[in-house]
Parts: structure tokens; sequence; C-alpha cells
């Protein structure tokens, strides 16, 4: 089921296709070749490294706070997980056209509340303006990867035992140095799995992007995963060759960064 | 904290009780002058939006039966059964997650083509089964696993025999874990939405995710039917997912430890 579609593709990407989707022979690298000579290609990548770095360092950094915020009991504990969950558990797309209004530059509320608090002194257009519609995408993508991320880690903190801290404590060590020395260490299995999995999530994330940027024409602010859906489906390019390159490309971008986040976790592994 | 979270959400809710003239005032108000709980209605009587309920409905509930007849005894066996390739297999079944929809659009969508699938529930029930096999795979294993043999040794030695042992003791106790694969794969399916945009051409078939971007288009902006939809597909997913909360630690922490 993930098998052929995923051979479908590489045969895809080696051969032509006419406009209307009908295979017209192998042309070996060539859509590769084509993918290379397109000027969006660089501004593309681009976006994309700063889209996957942005939200998945922001992510983990939050929801290494919240995980242990919600570690210990306090009043209302259950509200917050509560509160977590539901990011989560609403669907992106209609998250994403949410937040398409609350960005809205004459009707939404954040230009409202900003302008109102004194915060800003006009307001913006957050999704048409160039400079500030990556970062409106990447905190809606923070938003929304914050549920997965904080489960993860908090899933590994529950598995660290309480008298090791005791133990920490016999030592000397409390406060930051005990999370430095043992609870980031301990909770390496956790932070693993929750950055690959974030890397491959965010780097395959659709609905955002597509949604958030949809006003503004061209590919000026697409990552690889809307731009591949653009030359496939929507562009007046409608080549199924190039797309399926892009997707090739894609698969092999998600494998690089994660065996080089892999192999940065295990080197700094050794000399702890 | 939980108001950051919510307060989108609440801002969803409120827009989807505004009745439309009130969506384009400037400055725009949180709370609607007049209340509009009329939209859901509308909404709910809409003979579009209640095609886009049954299809997504029949997507979700039958992918997930499929993940769950698949995924249990591929999990019980690896669980219980020490084989060559055991790694191997599961390691397989991660790789497929990294595989995420949306780099396959384009493959899946000439499968389907071939196959003369676009436009077919079978289609879009086999592509959400398939994404949420592996999560089930090993939320599964790792719930079979924690069944120690003994009770089912004992279960069959007092003559309930294997089938009978299976049936009777490691399935009732494994249900929570089954529940917890079940309610995931129908949240991710009931969720998915490049798929269906990708498979689902013609407008009549659909799920909620992909129909409800038509209340608001370059031609058409009614917000307010839109995040009232919303609201009504949300509901129910949030519910779901806080009955399962207290599992989601376990089976979390299941998968990575392993």
């Amino acid at each position: 089921m993930v098998g052929y579609p995923a051979i479908e593709l590489v045969r895809a990407s080696l051969g032509r296709y006419s406009i209307t989707g009908i295979y017209q022979g192998s042309v070996g690298l060539r859509n590769y070749a084509r993918l290379v000579e397109q000027d969006a290609l660089p501004t593309v990548l681009v976006n994309t490294l700063v889209w996957v770095v942005l939200v998945v360092g922001v992510t983990v950094l939050i929801s290494l706070a919240l995980a242990q915020l919600l570690d210990a009991p306090f009043p209302g504990r259950r509200l917050v997980r509560w509160a977590l969950i539901v990011p989560w558990a609403a669907s992106l797309i209609m998250t994403s056209k949410l937040f398409a209004w609350l960005f809205d530059y004459y009707f939404g509320l954040l230009n409202r509340v900003l302008t109102a608090t004194g915060i800003l002194a006009a307001p913006v257009d957050w999704l048409g303006d160039d400079a500030t519609v990556m970062g409106a995408m990447v905190a809606v993508g923070v938003f929304v990867s914050l549920p997965f991320t904080t489960y993860v880690l908090l899933a590994g903190l529950q598995t660290i035992s309480g008298e090791v801290y005791e133990a920490a404590r016999v030592d000397g060590a409390s406060g930051l140095r005990a999370y430095r020395w043992i609870t980031l260490p301990l909770l390496r299995p956790a932070l693993l799995v929750a950055v690959v999995l974030n890397l491959i999530y965010v780097f395959n994330s659709f609905p955002i992007v597509w949604t958030l940027n949809d006003r503004n024409p061209g590919f000026a602010h697409d990552t690889m995963i809307t731009y591949m859906y653009k030359i496939a489906f929507k562009s007046a390019l409608r080549d199924v060759g190039l797309a399926a390159a892009v997707g090739v490309v894609n698969v092999g971008l998600i494998l690089i960064a994660v065996i080089a986040y892999l192999r940065v976790a295990r080197w700094r592994e050794e000399p702890v | 904290m939980a108001a950051v979270l919510l307060a989108p959400y609440a801002v969803m809710l409120s827009t989807a009780l505004k009745p439309e003239a009130e969506l384009r005032v400037t400055p725009p108000r949180l709370l609607p002058v007049e209340w509009r709980p009329q939209n859901f209605r509308t909404v709910l009587r809409d003979p579009e939006f209640q095609t886009w309920l049954s299809v997504s409905l029949t997507v979700a509930f039958a992918s997930t039966a499929l993940v769950i007849v698949a995924a249990a005894p591929a999990a019980y066996y690896t669980a219980r059964h020490r084989f060559r390739g055991r790694a191997i297999f599961l390691f397989l079944v991660l790789v497929t997650q990294m595989f995420a929809p949306t780099a396959l659009v384009v493959g899946l969508y000439r499968e389907f083509f071939e196959l003369g699938l676009i436009n077919t529930y079978t289609a879009l029930i086999l592509v959400n089964a398939a994404f949420n096999l592996a999560f089930a795979i090993w939320i599964l294993r790792a719930f079979f696993a924690s069944i120690p043999r003994e009770i089912e040794e004992a279960a069959a030695v007092d003559g309930c025999g294997r089938a009978g042992a299976l049936l009777r003791v490691v399935l009732p106790v494994a249900l929570p874990g089954i529940v917890t694969a079940a309610i995931f794969a129908f949240i991710a399916a009931w969720n998915e939405y490049i798929v269906a945009l990708t498979l689902m051409t013609d407008a009549s078939m659909r799920p909620l995710t992909v129909g409800i971007t038509s209340y608001v288009t370059a031609y058409v902006q009614h917000w307010d039917l839109l995040f009232a939809a919303s609201v009504i597909a949300i509901v129910p997913v949030v519910v779901l997912f806080a009955l399962i909360e207290p599992y989601l630690v376990g089976g979390l922490t299941a998968g990575s430890v392993k």
C-alpha cells in the first residue's frame, strides 16, 4: 500500500507525462535535470529549511517546558492536559483556516488585539506581506505540533523515577543543574523520538502552508511539499514527472535530515 | 496556559455564532452582538454538509475497522514470538510512517487512476488504513507484550484451549490498547486532508475536511458556516481524544522506549 505508490513515484519521476496525465515514455533523469533548472527551487529549498528548523526547534523548546510543568501535579492540570489535546484533535485544515481568519488584515482579531494593546501602531497584513507570512506559518506550525511533542516528552519524563532526583539532591545537585545533568540525558530517548517524528511530520506538513499561503501567487513562500503539489495539480506546469522528481528528492531530504540528526544525537551521547 | 491553547478555538466558536453581516465589521469584535445559533442548523441542514459528513463517517469507521483487524494479529504475533526478521519487520513498519501521505499523493493518484478507483470509498479507506497501520501495530504490540504470558497459559491449562485463551483472556485484557489504537486511527482518518483532496475530485465524494473549505473560497466567504461546520467536526474528536488521554502517555512511551 505504501510500497506501490513509492515505486510508482520513482517510475513517474523518470517519465514524461502529457498535461492530462498520459504516460509518454521514459526520459531517464531529465526531470531531475529540469528540476535543478527551475527558478523557484532555491527559494523553495530555503523556505523548507527555515520552516522545518524553526518549527521543530521552537516546538521542542516549548514542549520541554510544558512537559516539565505538566509532570508535576498542580490544580487544574487536568484542564491544561485537555486543552493541550484540542489542537491535536482538531483537523489541521480547520485549524489552518481558523488562523487564516485570525491573521486577516481587516477582520482578524490578532491585529485588533495588538493595536488595541499598543504593541503594534498599525495593523499588519500578516499573510499578504512577504516579511511576515513565513513567521505566521511557523507560529501555526508550532501551535499544532506542541501537543504531540509535549505528550511524547511527558511520557519520557514519567519513566524517570523519583529516586534518581533524590540521589541527585543528596549529592547536592538541584534545580537547573539537576535538569541539565539528569533530566535531559535520561530524556534522550523520548527527545529523539519527538525530534525525528516531528522532522518527518513538519517536513511533510501540507495544510498549513497550503492554506495560509494561498493568496500569494508564485512559489515565493512554498515548501517542497506544496511546491510539488502545485507542480502536479495546480500550476500551469501540470507536470507529473517533474512533481514526482520533487517527491523523490523530498523523501531523500527527509532521510538525510533524520540520519543527520541521529548522528549528531549519538555523537553527543559518547562524551556524557 | 489552557487559555492560550484554547483562545483560537474560542474565536472559532464565537465566529460560528455570528450573523454573516457581523463578520465584516471593523474593528472586529470578539463576541457576537446578535447571537446566531441558527448557523449550526443551517450547516446541519445543508445537503452538501450531510454528504461530507457521511463520507467522513464511512471512511473513518471502515478504515479503523480494517486497521484493527489487520494490526491486532500482527501485533500479537510480533509480541509473542521471536522470529527471524522480527526486528526488520517492525522497522519496516516504522519506515512506512516516514512516507507521509503528502509525499506520496502523486504516486497514489496514479495508482488509483490506473485501478479506476478515483472517487471511490475503497480508495480512501485503503489509504487511510495503510497509513494508520504502522502506529496501530506499534501501540498494540506494546499492550500485548505487557500481558504476562502466564495468564494465557493458565487459561489454556484450565481448559480454554489456545484460541479460547486468546479470545476470553488476552483480548479483554488488551481492550484498552485496542480502543486506544482504534481511536487514534479514527481521528487520523477523520482529519485526513491531502489524500482526500487529491483522490476525491468529485464534489459529491468529498469528506468533511475537504468539503468545508468550499464555504470560503475566492468567490464566497461564509466564515460563519465554515467555523460552525468545523466546530461540529471537532467536538466529537476532542471528546474521543479526552477518553483515551490516560492511555496516551503509556502508548507513546511503549513506542518510544522500545
